[in-house]
């Protein structure tokens, strides 16, 4: 079946499923978004356990996105992988720590015995769920505004600056992105905590973070939006392979993928809804569309970032250093055998939903959190 | 490729990912192993409805869990540190490496992550059937990942299936089930999870004869056992007959490894098989402080000879044969290998830069003398060579491969013992009388772990200086960074890990104590 396709095609059809997976990762971000609000949202005791058990039913989705969107990027674009990994070392090292302490926060913090203390595993989840998304959105910005790389005729890469990555930082548009997938991820929280958690004061408490979140990102968010569109873009010709800048490159990708831009709008739309039934009809599916419309934006953003001609990561040191689908692919054999493994994809996520509704049937209350309860509580 | 190398960084690159690796094998094998016999417990809790085995699964359950997130957190790190560290080598062969690690994500690690949340906060929210059939499913999809990774590491210690393509300068995969069905694959994968099976098995029945020695649980601690010491059992007999498999493969493909854990200098017909041997602390070769004699050895005649080809007088290659050649054996000198690994090197530079600068004629004249079948058997097959300076750098750490080695088989048959006296003990006798089995029983849960290390330290020390097996030296595959800043990620790694690792044990020793019969929180 996937013989037939080209190349080309192949290289497409895996750039679309990183896409997914980038998108499925911001909207499980609402893990992190919900760890950097346990100071806020929690005043006592038993509110933060609820919000704690809340987040830790569901913090390896991330974790395990997070794993297979890093190996389906090695097998697909392996150059991307060498170059970005082996060169961004600090900006790579940061997010992977701040991953580490996570993973073992929800298991630890209320056991006996746990040698650093409850509050020190707090502030482990604390620490992951206000670096994460940043350093996530940070990364990610390199795709629109390019990294200081060079790739030799052996593609070897080199990185040209001695920050190692922490340099993206310094750039307006990847900050802005960082700090809107922060704050994306405190709302998809927020909606999650009113949509699995049985306590009204929480619910409301959720309620009016919300629009304290909503601001911001709605802020950072169209700083990133307009400054993309209005910006030259990095593309190459199909034939030559040379790249140039060139004028609206991402508006003209919007505008030349209709389809594309109708999932941006939709995505948009959907997350403002989400927001604002919650916030004025007491809603408490808006986190699934919030969720939803989280995937639809980033999947879209993620395909102007590679597909028509477009490079996806730019090189700002050398022009012609930069990586898209094409020059940093693996062979068609692999792009098609993996394919065939890709056909999972929709039995995976069908289970996960499913075995999701069953857990969370259920809503969380104060008395299962206190009394005898047979699950499992972190 | 890299021109220069800081060697202080290589070797900084390397302690991280053998920090990190070790590390993560601390927790992963009692993954493996625990979760099938988890299965196998609620199994029996469904088919009779006995509350005690309910009691039994949840308090291994819990367990369970204690290691599991420690060994997610150090997992993460190594599959980053593929690109982080080893950037050329990444794309080197992230055409072949890469795919099993996206089929890990895609077809285990979703298995596993799903249902594990089902096993730990369903049992009152899901049937009891869903529930059982979530415990399955997390123990398959926990193996699977196992696989997969597997399958990756078997490739690098055996490279097949796949093509150099010029154009690209990298390895390219041509056949994936000759990836995915090598032999150093499946016995490879069968090994390290029996290994597993064996370590979650000791574990048990270490902690249940700690609570018989203690007179408590005593219900609890037989049963667990019992399941424990038929599993361990069952999976030390499979250690067993892929470790011999192991061997064998060893010495098809990477004879010096097998040199080394034998501690064979000097190749010869009828080879012996040091059972146990002491190295002289003082080096007898002054052409190679590596090669130290034996100060003592017992030695089982012609036995290497036999187990490698089932014939007691093949040949079986020594350290100076690999070096130096072997004409009778048609074996070149690590010399000729290094000067046509340099050749292939230089051929394909010619040509990349042939194609630069737009000599089209020319390049395509040293594309196919590249291609052709006589330059990739007998140049390109050495590619890996043409990066290594001096043929000593050929030798892995004989004496720490050797004792490794030897450790890693003296454990594995005490442990084959062990489970038969255990099903001995439990079945015909009361195990809670015989104190000095049970004390060994809890001695023996660090040696199975001390197992662990050792077979891995065989099979990654034992194959340097190759990550990829003739093809790419550590030298050649490491990243292009500062010593400096690998220094200060190891010791930050080794920071945080000591401390979660300090945790883990805590946590673990404090909710043994407290017994399968308490909450825990």
């Amino acid at each position: 079946m996937f013989e037939q396709l080209s190349h080309l095609t192949l290289q497409h059809y895996w750039w679309a499923i990183i896409s997914l997976l980038a998108a499925l990762l911001v909207f499980l971000l609402f893990v992190q978004g919900g760890q950097s609000l346990i100071y806020e949202i929690a005043k006592n005791r038993n509110e933060r356990t609820m919000i704690m058990n809340a987040l830790g039913r569901k913090w390896e989705f991330t974790f395990t996105t997070l794993v297979t969107f890093g190996g389906a990027f090695f097998a697909s674009f392996p150059l991307f992988y060498s170059t970005s990994f082996g060169g961004a070392y600090w900006a790579w090292m940061a997010l992977l720590f701040c991953f580490i302490i996570q993973a073992v926060s929800y298991e630890y913090r209320s056991k006996p015995k746990n040698f650093l203390g409850q509050k020190t595993f707090d502030a482990f989840l604390f620490a992951n769920g206000l670096l994460g998304p940043i350093l996530i959105g940070v990364v990610v910005g390199t795709f629109f505004n390019g990294a200081e790389f060079s790739v030799s005729n052996l593609n070897a890469s080199t990185w040209q600056n001695q920050a190692r990555g922490l340099e993206a930082v310094l750039n307006i548009n990847n900050v802005a992105l960082g700090l809107a997938v922060f704050f994306l991820a405190r709302i998809l929280a927020l909606l999650y905590f009113m949509n699995s958690i049985e306590h009204k004061i929480l619910f409301d408490r959720s309620k009016k973070l919300l629009v304290y979140n909503t601001i911001p990102f709605l802020i950072f968010f169209l700083v990133f939006v307009i400054r993309l569109v209005l910006k030259d873009g990095y593309a190459y010709n199909p034939e030559t392979m040379v790249v140039s800048m060139e004028p609206f490159k991402y508006f003209m990708n919007l505008v030349q993928m209709p389809v594309v831009l109708i999932l941006f709008l939709a995505g948009v739309l959907a997350v403002l809804w989400g927001i604002i039934s919650s916030v004025l009809k007491d809603q408490t599916r808006g986190i699934w569309w919030a969720g939803g419309g989280t995937i639809l934006v980033v999947f879209s953003l993620m395909l102007i970032a590679g597909y028509n001609n477009t490079c996806y990561y730019p090189s700002n040191y050398n022009l012609q250093s930069s990586l898209n689908i094409v020059n940093s692919s693996s062979s068609k054999f692999t792009l098609q055998t993996m394919s065939y493994v890709s056909l999972a994809v929709p039995f995976v996520l069908a289970y996960i939903w499913y075995a999701w509704r069953a857990i969370n049937t259920k809503k969380i209350t104060e008395g299962e959190m206190t009394g005898k309860t047979e699950g499992h509580i972190y | 490729m890299n021109e220069i190398v800081d060697l202080s960084m290589l070797d900084w690159s390397r302690g991280q990912f053998a920090l990190t690796a070790f590390y993560h094998w601390l927790f992963v094998p009692l993954t493996l192993g625990i979760t099938f016999i988890l299965a196998i417990m609620e199994t029996i809790y469904y088919k009779t409805g006995d509350p005690e085995w309910k009691k039994i699964t949840r308090f291994w359950m819990k367990v369970f869990g204690i290691n599991f997130a420690i060994g997610v957190a150090t997992g993460i790190i190594l599959e980053f540190q593929f690109g982080t560290n080893w950037s050329y080598y990444s794309w080197f062969v992230g055409d072949i490496f890469g795919a099993p690690l996206a089929i890990e994500g895609i077809m285990a690690f979703f298995m596993e992550s799903t249902f594990i949340a089902v096993m730990f906060f369903g049992w009152d929210k899901v049937s009891k059937r869903f529930h059982l059939v979530s415990t399955w499913l997390t123990a398959i999809g926990a193996n699977l990942s196992a696989l997969w990774i597997l399958v990756a590491n078997a490739w690098m210690q055996n490279p097949v299936g796949m093509q150099f393509n010029p154009d690209t300068a990298r390895n390219e995969m041509v056949n994936f089930w000759d990836v995915f069905l090598s032999p150093m694959a499946i016995n490879k994968f069968l090994h390290t999870i029996s290994s597993g099976f064996v370590l979650a098995g000791i574990f048990i029945i270490g902690i249940s004869a700690w609570f018989l020695l203690k007179k408590r649980e005593v219900p609890f601690a037989k049963k667990s056992i019992l399941v424990a010491a038929i599993f361990g059992f069952i999976s030390s007999l499979f250690l067993v007959t892929t470790g011999d498999g192991s061997a064998r493969l060893v010495a098809q493909n990477q004879p010096m490894k097998l040199a080394a854990m034998e501690g064979l200098y000097q190749g010869k017909n009828g080879a012996g098989l040091v059972a146990f041997g002491i190295f002289s602390p003082t080096h007898t070769d002054p052409a190679n402080d590596q090669l130290h004699e034996f100060l003592f050895k017992i030695e089982i005649p012609n036995a290497l000879s036999y187990m490698i080809h089932l014939d007691a007088n093949a040949f079986v290659p020594g350290v100076k044969d690999l070096l130096n050649g072997n004409e009778k054996e048609g074996m070149l000198t690590a010399a000729d290998k290094i000067s046509r690994g340099k050749m292939a090197i230089e051929t394909l530079r010619n040509y990349k830069n042939a194609l630069t600068e737009g000599r089209k004629e020319e390049a395509l004249q040293m594309r196919d003398k590249f291609m052709s079948k006589d330059f990739q058997a007998n140049y390109f097959k050495y590619f890996g060579y043409g990066f290594i300076k001096n043929s000593n750098e050929l030798i892995p750490g004989i004496q720490l491969v050797f004792y490794s080695f030897h450790m890693m088989v003296i454990l594995g048959s005490w442990f084959l013992i062990f489970f038969i006296l255990s099903i001995y003990l439990i079945v015909n006798d009361d195990i809670t009388k015989r104190r000095l089995f049970l004390k060994i029983a809890i001695l023996t849960v660090p040696l199975v772990y001390l197992a662990q290390m050792a077979g891995w330290t065989v099979a990654e020390m034992g194959r340097q200086p190759w990550v990829v097996q003739d093809l790419l030296p550590t030298v050649a595959a490491v990243s292009n960074i500062n010593a400096g800043a690998v220094m200060v990620t190891f010791w930050l790694f080794a920071l945080i890990f000591t401390l979660l690792l300090i945790a883990e044990i805590k946590i673990m020793t404090k909710q043994i104590k407290i017994g399968p019969n308490e909450g825990g929180h």
